[in-house]
């Protein structure tokens, strides 16, 4: 167990096999994960699209009612406070889910961001144990315990049905693994959260399901190049660096951040997120430093692992973008040795379209 | 997982077998278990002078990087080129699984180290 923004949380769980057998399970089977770490703020009031506008990149009022996005909060240089999915739970009813390392911090942020708009926004994060089945085989696993008609619920959308016994739960397709899958919102007290636990659990057992940590949630959303808060994404990176492009929509109305991001377009990029395999022996992991030819420092890894499903050694990395041309070769150095490593598309992996 | 009798351990977690002046090195069945799926082994040359303590190679799992501990001074004679390929191997059998073989310059050093029985203990209370 580590230590993660204050939960008690597993790497991998032994019992599933480890890592590897987890992150295998999501890619070809179904693999379920207790993420109730994430935090939850709501958003209520006449007032309450015109809040998140302002709080956030994305176009809020693109959404509607039973639909989601991805979007960032961003403070006024145009770098991250976090990412967030948005649900538009009703007119003037907006949920964010946010990252567990930065719930106290983005709530007060929003509070404070909000105050001005007729709403108010609620720190909800305790209400809810998140369960997260992800995997081909998410949906199979899923629709025993729910009346809702998962085919209906497309990729980022919601509905609100009975499951497990319990109405108007909140199931989500979302995921942050690259694979197709369902989060479920469910009452946090122990003992609806363990049934509840232990029902999904039944219900993939015949496909093979397993309970998976932070190990193989992190290397399969390393694959599926989504980005990680500390890592891809802070408070000293920009949207632009992160290329993050198509979830900020610079068009629609004021947003914090926006002026900024404005200037940082103007300027130009002086860094930018690449994908990197290495060529040589070696796995790049987070904070090694990257060189060129020459052996001139250009920039850093911010997550790096062998990667379970596509059996290579990959990377995600700051570098200048005259260095980001795929193929185009660069040194990661590890405990003291340059490995060659090539700049390659991202995301690395993408799941099989649905059948 | 038995530890084997004829074997020495390290508080590092790497086994030794000794055969007179020469020896076998691994990593314990204690040490894969906490490592996890193993996918990385990077070991020194046939040649290389290791010196009891010092570090001679890395095993890397997906989650986490180790150094490898000499368990006794002496001349790399030979080394597991398998693992290159099939790092997993260290999962599936420890104790088996070999790293590098040694010319021990000291083979007296190995005394120092703890036999099966006390290694057990000392991973017990470790635990």
């Amino acid at each position: 167990m580590v230590d993660f923004g204050g939960w008690d949380m597993p790497v991998e769980y032994p019992s599933s096999g480890g890592l590897m057998k987890e992150h295998l399970a999501v890619r070809t089977g179904v693999g379920m994960f207790d993420v109730s770490h994430m935090g939850d703020i709501l958003i209520r009031g006449p007032q309450a699209l015109d809040a998140t506008q302002w709080i956030s990149m994305n176009d809020a009022s693109r959404l509607q009612e039973g639909q989601a996005h991805y979007s960032a909060l961003l403070y006024p240089e145009g770098t991250f406070v976090d990412d967030v999915i948005v649900h538009k739970l009703g007119q003037n009813d907006y949920l964010l889910v946010i990252n567990a390392g930065t719930r106290e911090k983005d709530y007060g942020w929003v509070k404070k961001n909000v105050a001005r708009f007729h709403c108010h926004a609620d720190d909800v994060g305790d209400y809810y144990t998140q369960i997260a089945i992800q995997g081909p085989k998410a949906e199979a696993t899923l629709q025993k315990l729910t009346n809702a008609s998962l085919p209906a619920i497309k990729n980022y959308w919601f509905t609100h049905a009975t499951v497990c016994g319990l109405p108007n739960t909140l199931i989500a397709r979302t995921g942050y693994t690259a694979e197709d899958g369902f989060e479920i919102y469910v009452p946090s007290d122990v003992a609806t959260s363990e049934r509840v636990w232990n029902e999904v659990a039944e219900a993939g057992k015949e496909f093979g399901i397993v309970p998976c940590g932070l190990g193989a949630r992190n290397t399969l959303r390393l694959e599926g190049r989504m980005a990680l808060y500390g890592h891809e994404i802070s408070d000293s990176i920009n949207v632009w660096e992160a290329g993050l492009d198509r979830f900020c929509k610079m068009e629609k109305p004021d947003f914090i951040g926006r002026a900024a991001l404005a200037r940082a377009k103007a300027a130009g990029l002086k860094r930018t997120l690449v994908g990197l395999e290495a060529v040589d022996r070696g796995i790049p992991r987070d904070g090694y430093r990257v060189f060129d030819q020459a052996g001139s420092e250009i920039g850093y890894v911010t997550s790096g692992s062998y990667a379970p499903f596509l059996k290579k050694n990959i990377a995600l990395a700051y570098l200048p973008p005259q260095h980001s041309e795929l193929g185009h070769e660069v040194f990661v150095e590890i405990r003291g040795q340059k490995v060659k490593c090539k700049v390659v598309p991202t995301p690395f992996y993408k799941r099989p379209k649905r059948s | 997982m038995a530890y084997p009798k004829d074997y020495k351990y390290t508080k590092e977690h790497e086994w030794i077998q000794v055969n007179g002046k020469n020896a076998t090195v691994g990593i314990t069945d204690h040490a894969q278990e906490s490592l996890g799926d193993i996918v990385f082994v990077e070991l020194p040359k046939v040649g290389a002078q290791l010196q009891a303590g010092k570090s001679f190679g890395t095993v890397e799992s997906v989650k986490a990087v180790s150094d490898l501990f000499a368990p006794a001074s002496g001349k790399v004679t030979a080394v597991n080129d398998s693992l290159n390929n099939s790092p997993e191997n260290v999962n599936k059998d420890a104790h088996g699984a070999w790293m590098i073989k040694l010319e021990l310059s000291n083979p007296a050093e190995v005394n120092g180290l703890l036999s099966a029985d006390d290694y057990e203990k000392y991973v017990a209370e470790e635990k």
